[in-house]
This record gives C-alpha cells, sequence and structure tokens, in this order.
C-alpha cells in the first residue's frame, strides 16, 4: 500500500522493510513465498473449475485440468505461486468465481 | 428444456425456459441478491464522499450465515488477523460483485419477456447472452448452486441418499432444483467454452 507522501525527498530512497527473522535464501525468493491452494467441494462442476483455472490464470486446457483433477482427487491444489499481494488478489478472484481458496507460505 | 447453446454466426448463448423455470429462476436469483444484503456493517446516514472512496470498512469477522461463509470463505487457515483484515479489504467488493451477477440474471429473464407476475401458463421465455453476460450467468448459477448446496447440507458421494429421500421431503424438491441448476450450468460452461 503507497501512503499520501507530502515532502518526499525523491532522491532519497525510502527503507525496504525486512523480517528479521527471514534467511537470505528466503528473502532472495520472496516473490515466490505464498501460494494459491484451491479445495475440493461436492458443489463445483469439473468443466466449472478447468474453466476458472483458463479464464483466471490464462493456463492452458490441459494445464487448467491437471489442476482441476488434482483438486478432485487429492482434495486440494497449488494453483499459483507468488508474492503475497499477488496471491491475495487469486484468492479473491477465486472467491469471485465462488471456488474455496485459502493462501498459505510455499 | 434444453439448457444452454451457443449460435455459431453471433457467438450468443441462447437458452428458453417456460415461464415457470424463468419464474423459479429470478426468485432465486433475487433471493440470493437479499441475503448478499444481509449481515452487512452500517454505513453512515451521510458518507464522506472522500472516505467513501477509500472505503474498505468491510466486516472482520466471519459470516454467521453459513451460506455467505462458503460464498466468502476464510482466506488464512491459520493466522485469523490476516484472515479478517483480507475480508475487510475484500468481502465488500465481493458481496457486488456477486449481486451484480445475480442482478444480471433477472434483468436478462425479464428482457426476455418474464412479466412481474407471472400469470400466463404456456409463457416462454427466449434468453440471449453476449458473451460478457454469459459469464456473469456462469457465475451466479455456481453461486446459487452453493447457497443451495450449503443449506441442504449436500456432500460427496451423497447421490444415494438424495435418490433415497421420499418425495414428499421437502429437501426433494429443492434437490431437484440443485440439479437443474447443475445441468443449466454445465450447458452454460459448454456453450462458452465451445
Amino acid at each position: 500500500m503507497v501512503g499520501l507522501c507530502h515532502d518526499c525527498d525523491v532522491s532519497a530512497p525510502s527503507p525496504v522493510e525486512v523480517d528479521p527473522d527471514l534467511s537470505v535464501e528466503e528473502f532472495l525468493r520472496a516473490d515466490k513465498a505464498w501460494v494459491t491452494v484451491v479445495w475440493n467441494d461436492p458443489v463445483n462442476l469439473m468443466s466449472y473449475v478447468t474453466y476458472v483455472f483458463r479464464t483466471h490464470f490464462g493456463y492452458s486446457k490441459s494445464k487448467a485440468e491437471k489442476l482441476m483433477m488434482e483438486v478432485h482427487e487429492e482434495g486440494r491444489s497449488a494453483v499459483s505461486t507468488g508474492g503475497r499481494e499477488e496471491m491475495e488478489r487469486d484468492v479473491q478472484a477465486m472467491h469471485e468465481y465462488g471456488l474455496w481458496a485459502t493462501m498459505e507460505r510455499a | 428444456m434444453s439448457g444452454f447453446t451457443r449460435h455459431r454466426k453471433s457467438g450468443q448463448v441462447l437458452a428458453n425456459f417456460t415461464g415457470f423455470e424463468a419464474d423459479l429462476l429470478r426468485s432465486l436469483a433475487s433471493q440470493l441478491v437479499e441475503l448478499l444484503r444481509d449481515e452487512q456493517p452500517e454505513t453512515p446516514a451521510e458518507p464522506d464522499p472522500l472516505a467513501a472512496l477509500f472505503n474498505f470498512s468491510g466486516p472482520v469477522d466471519e459470516p454467521l450465515d453459513p451460506v455467505l461463509l462458503r460464498l466468502f470463505p476464510t482466506a488464512y487457515a491459520e493466522d485469523p488477523e490476516a484472515a479478517g483484515e483480507f475480508r475487510r479489504y475484500t468481502e465488500p467488493a465481493l458481496r457486488e460483485g456477486k449481486e451484480h451477477c445475480a442482478r444480471a440474471v433477472v434483468e436478462a429473464l425479464e428482457d426476455g419477456g418474464l412479466p412481474p407476475e407471472l400469470e400466463e401458463d404456456d409463457l416462454m421465455i427466449d434468453v440471449e447472452l453476449a458473451p460478457d453476460d454469459a459469464a456473469l450467468w456462469l457465475r451466479a448459477l455456481n453461486d446459487l448452486r452453493l447457497a443451495l448446496a450449503t443449506r441442504l447440507e449436500i456432500e460427496e458421494g451423497d447421490e444415494d441418499f438424495w435418490e433415497a429421500l421420499d418425495e414428499e421431503d421437502p429437501r426433494t424438491h429443492a434437490h431437484d432444483i440443485y440439479e437443474w441448476l447443475g445441468y443449466l450450468q454445465e450447458t452454460l460452461v459448454a456453450a462458452i467454452t465451445a
């Protein structure tokens, strides 16, 4: 979230907030630190879930079907990976479509 | 009734409903709109226009109604604070989006000739949807099925239970409607992705 700033010194870089508990490796892969998980439910049609994965993520038919089958057979599937804000947008989009989605650390 | 089909030349998605079916769909969609407006946080009588623009004052707590909880799931299973924040930022927009979809269904049925009060027996309602509207219908049908399934407590692999249920049981009728909505949605996905 970008705050309003009245007297910004443009030349001064803003401090980057770093979680002190984060290891170097974790920090470097922070852009892939979260996953969107879609859970199986008895209502959503297989064809509809495939349609949602193709429409929202732009996945190929075969990738969308593979993820859909994972949801159906294993109960859950990690359908996208990325930074926290990006994954929040994906989870919100899944909720728009009525899929049962959560997010967690990768 | 034969579900949705796509008109090859125009790309429009078509369906026709009996007056009874159209009236039922409208009633279900309208009930969903009502439900989506329940449990809303109170808005001040004279909202500050600037504050309204940055209005992220959604609820933090899970909705009490299980249907609303299914429509707006908890995003962080193990972090109540993050889940509350997510809900506060997203639930108002999600509610609006779902209401928009349900209203698109009502509008298309009424544009197709469904009168405010259904009186004729042999009325047929033709619905013709542009691709964008068909996508709204698809989401609305899914939300309606989620709502009904939650009320009926439908579970994976419970087909035998519903098959064996007494015809006099009021749930039988609701389950028939649920199945019919599933059929509509299945044909609509096929028409859209054809």
